[in-house]
């Protein structure tokens, strides 16, 4: 990924760069242009700091027509825009381009309504995702969806990334909990899909906007579904000696019907980077350890708390504890929160990847990464959303020593393969991006991806949103509109047909 | 006119091939549950999905289920109820409504079950089918047979196809293959029945009850007449508010009390339990209180929960209706009186918050002639045109049938306007 090509910069929108400054600064009157290189030097990365890049110009807008003509404006020019929400991206989603307006979404971050009758939040797309549950907490509500970079990162970039959290099991991803947005096409017709109610009527374009990286439109506004808190929350800590014993416990539970409101594995390395940062208690003689978060009605989380218990002791569990507080429910989760951070102590850098697998194939590849690790010389601690299969492992490395960050790279993307292998995927959560563009095609075929660069078609057919990412290459619409329709002969005659 | 009955997704494709080659519109459908539901349409081909059945990967622990586009919803629910597993998205089996007649009495398959995204009463909480696919595999109205997706809960790996197959209608693919998460089966159930609330009343209660933290899994209400039209355990005439509560036995009598004592002052309260509260929720469903074996035009209105009654109300000053309320208020089941009164319908749903409109049952003269589907606003509809042409560009798979909208004919318009 190192050699990452991107799309080749567009001599035409370089020369012109300063009267674009101009446009845009008119379009945007006030503080909404930044074009000097040591303010834009603030956005040339996201949360994939390898990758740096200064944008032609920062444009920060402030209402949905200002949207709505810099995209007008740039599609009629030929110019490429960057949407950028609060750069939290983990895959290079809001990397810019040389040749490209980086549009940041940051100014968009009021809420503009609470509806708790109809258990819903109408917010800009720049509000943080804290920032919602924190506006309805004094009525007890929250909003479900909990990615770790939840107190920076912006709903809008949520909605585009489909962003997950631990709650993610039971309570759903970002795309199952926004019932509503508004957004600009990059010809600059605005349009809405869904809102208040439920199922957008017509195709669900709701349903492909989440997950769609910034390629397919520029998210305006926001309506997502609040939930009552629950009553209680408690967890256990479940410590095994292997990570068979641990995975075949997160089955049984699941097995036995029971839905938790986090399941969060970690192997040993991480567990111990954990505790030797923060001291939580967390057992060091085992392989993995589970925490299980059981919430709801207090009657119902002291009943499933006794049920995991079991299904813990009968998979051979060598600690369990379990909190009697809530200060004790947070110590357990402490550790895990703080495992990205726990992991950065003990290694100069840290790559974080992002695969799913079924489940049940977690021993092979925690097998299989451990002797990429001593292939490649690089160690790697592994955080585990283990309810729904999602791998974080986290390849350590240091970026001073040349060659380390192509080695950790190249560690990764064996990962990523080996979790397509076993029947997963390359990203749970945290998306394709620049960083797994070129691993696209050990997932999909060419007729797969021509097919969703269709839907870029319909959305954007001069690809000038967001270029670069998600797609290895990029094919001209008017190509990947031919057809090759076959001779008229009735096929496969040994189809029924009456 | 010939019918194909593929065995395998290869046959699929090369139907879709030899129908492509002939230009010719293709009717896609499984067991035809809900053939009745769309603009009426004339075929000259069809593809019938129902010989390609067949659960093909089912692991309970891991939550999935993969199985041909063709396999009877009613085989799924019966293998999934062996595990204690359910599909969460509670199915809507239209046949009773519509008055088919399906094949030896098995309501829709689950190509047409995701086809259309008709979720039921639990869709409030658990999400709509569109919440639950996990993957496709499609031949698209090119005769290229793609895949979207995967068979893990957890994937952001590019555009999600999945969920736009997901009530298409089969307009943009013949889905041949799907995945779907399932989730475990409640335990135990129970239903509490508010009595004698009118829908201003008992959409509050409703809102109060999805607002505290009961959990509550179906929140419908049927107003005074329509409870004598649900063959179930609710006594009387008089309306009643339906709350469900689900989950292991401990839980769900915990959450009962809380939700008693928070509607103590609401009305007189009945309990359902179990198979009386699973039936009930059936005929909601299903819309059982307007499957009267006539074509009187029946509505299905999503709203704002909150506004909804108001727009019945509004309604009845211009038009006799029949209506009944699900998702706490927020699906309105309209039985009209005389004609559609389309125009009618949907002006007031815009005037009370906006929403969407089908009309799930009418004659196929009403069809023809008032859309049936949420019409939408220009620049939507061009762009679900333009999304329609780069799956479907020679217009074949079901033409027409979501609207007049979705077809070459209004996509050349459309394009016209752009480039004049
Ligand atoms: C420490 C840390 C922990 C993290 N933990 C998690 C986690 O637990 N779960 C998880 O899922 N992710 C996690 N992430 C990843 C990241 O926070 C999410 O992907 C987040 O949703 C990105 O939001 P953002 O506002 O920062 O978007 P950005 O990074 O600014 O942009 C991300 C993508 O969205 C597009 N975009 C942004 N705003 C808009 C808009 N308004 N309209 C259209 N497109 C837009 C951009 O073009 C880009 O492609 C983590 C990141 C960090 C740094």
């Amino acid at each position: 990924m190192t050699g990452l090509a991107m799309p080749k910069p567009d001599s035409e929108t370089m020369r012109r760069r300063d009267d674009i400054v101009a446009d845009l600064a008119r379009i945007v009157p006030g503080e909404g242009v930044v074009d000097a290189v040591n303010e834009m030097r603030a956005f040339e990365s996201d949360g994939l700091t390898a990758y740096r890049q200064l944008p032609l110009v920062v444009v920060l807008p402030e209402t949905v027509a200002q949207v709505s003509s810099i995209l007008k404006y740039c599609n009629d020019r030929n110019i490429r825009v960057v949407p950028r929400g609060s750069g939290t991206s983990l895959s290079g989603g809001a990397l810019p381009l040389e040749d490209a307006v980086l549009l940041v979404m940051s100014r968009f971050n009021r809420i503009i309504e609470i509806d708790f009758p109809n258990r819903c939040v109408v917010a800009q797309p720049g509000v943080t995702n804290l920032g919602i549950s924190v506006a309805v907490q004094d009525e007890g509500f929250y909003y479900a969806p909990d990615p770790s970079s939840q107190i920076a990162c912006s709903i809008g970039g949520n909605v585009a990334e489909n962003s997950g959290g631990v709650h993610c099991l039971k309570y759903g991803l970002t795309a199952n909990n926004v019932l509503g947005i508004e957004m600009v096409l990059m010809d600059g017709e605005v349009i809405r899909l869904g809102g208040k109610h439920l199922d957008s009527g017509g195709y669900d374009l709701l349903g492909v906007m989440n997950g769609s990286e910034g390629l397919l439109g520029v998210v305006t506004e926001v309506t997502v579904r609040i939930l009552k808190k629950p009553d209680t929350a408690r967890a256990l800590l479940i410590g095994f000696p292997t990570s068979e014993q641990g995975g075949q416990c997160v089955a049984d539970i699941i097995g036995a019907g029971i839905i938790p409101g986090g399941m969060e594995m970690m192997d040993r390395p991480a567990i111990k980077a954990a505790e030797d940062f923060l001291h939580a208690g967390y057992p060091l003689d085992v392989e993995a350890l589970l925490i299980v978060e059981l919430d709801g009605p207090k009657v119902e989380v002291d009943h499933l708390i006794d049920l995991v218990e079991k299904i813990a002791h009968r998979n051979g569990q060598t600690t369990c504890r379990i909190s009697t507080s809530e200060e004790e429910r947070l110590a357990f989760w402490a550790g895990r929160k703080a495992a990205f951070p726990a992991v950065g102590r003990i290694s100069p850098d840290y790559y974080c990847m992002d695969g799913t697998i079924p489940r049940k194939e977690l021993p092979k590849v925690l097998a299989g990464m451990r002797e990429l690790s001593e292939q490649y010389g690089l160690a790697v601690a592994n955080v585990f959303h283990a309810g729904d299969g999602n791998l974080h492992p986290l390849i350590l490395y240091d970026a001073n020593k040349p060659g380390e960050l192509d080695k950790a790279e190249a560690f990764g993307a064996d990962i990523l393969r080996l979790c397509v292998k076993v029947g997963g995927v390359l990203t749970g959560e945290h998306g394709v991006g620049v960083e797994k563009r070129d691993l696209m095609g050990e997932m999909f075929n060419q007729i797969d991806l021509d097919q969703q660069m269709r839907v870029k078609c319909a959305f954007d057919p001069n690809h000038l949103l967001n270029p670069g990412k998600v797609f290895p290459q990029l094919r001209r619409c008017a190509e990947l509109g031919r057809m090759h329709v076959s001779g008229g002969k009735l096929p496969f005659p040994s189809i029924p047909r009456f | 006119m010939t019918t194909f009955l593929p065995f395998t997704a290869a046959d699929v494709a090369s139907a879709v091939e030899w129908v492509l080659s002939e230009e010719a519109p293709v009717e896609i459908l499984g067991h035809g549950s809900k053939r009745g539901i769309g603009r009426p349409a004339q075929y000259e081909h069809a593809i019938d999905l129902s010989a390609m059945s067949g659960v093909t990967l089912y692991e309970p622990e891991e939550l999935v289920l993969s199985a041909k586009a063709g396999t009877p919803i009613a085989d799924i629910e019966h293998l999934l109820a062996q595990n204690s597993q359910q599909l969460a998205f509670e199915p809507m089996d239209c046949s009773r409504l519509l008055g088919h007649d399906t094949r030896g009495g098995k309501g829709g398959t689950i190509g047409g079950a995701i086809s259309t995204n008709l979720s039921g009463p639990r869709r409030l909480k658990a999400g709509a089918a569109r919440d639950h696919i996990l993957g496709v595999t499609v031949v698209s109205g090119r005769g290229e047979t793609f895949k979207s997706g995967g068979r893990v809960v957890k994937n952001v790996t590019g555009y999600d196809l999945s969920k736009l197959m997901t009530g298409a209608w089969g307009t943009l693919g013949v889905l041949t293959d799907l995945t779907v998460k399932v989730l475990p089966a409640a335990e135990t159930e129970t239903t509490l029945a508010i009595r004698g609330l009118d829908d201003e009343t008992a959409t509050a209660a409703m809102a109060l009850a999805m607002g505290s933290s009961a959990e509550v899994s179906g929140a419908a209400h049927l107003p005074y007449g329509v409870t004598e039209r649900v063959a179930s355990d609710l006594r009387g005439a008089d309306a009643a508010t339906l709350l469900r509560v689900e989950g292991f036995g401990p839980s769900v009598a915990s959450r009962v009390e809380t939700l008693k004592t928070l509607l103590a002052n609401a009305g007189r309260i009945e309990e359902l339990t179990d198979r009386g509260s699973r039936e009930l929720w059936r005929e909601v469903r299903d819309c059982t209180p307007f499957a009267d074996g006539t074509a009187r035009p029946v509505w299905r209105v999503s709203m704002t929960p909150s506004e909804a009654h108001k727009m019945v109300l509004a309604l009845r000053m211009e038009a006799g209706a029949d209506a009944f309320y699900d998702w706490q208020g927020g699906l309105v089941w309209l039985r009209m009186e005389g004609e559609p009164e389309a125009d009618l319908v949907r002006r007031l749903v815009r005037q009370f918050g906006g929403g969407h409109a089908t009309l799930v049952r009418a004659s196929s003269a009403w069809r023809a002639a008032v859309p049936v589907f949420e019409p939408q606003p220009a620049a939507l509809a061009a762009l679900s045109a333009r999304l329609k042409a780069e799956f479907d560009p020679k217009n074949i798979l079901n033409p027409g049938r979501l609207a007049a909208g979705v077809d070459s004919a209004t996509l050349a318009q459309a394009t016209e306007e752009k480039t004049s």
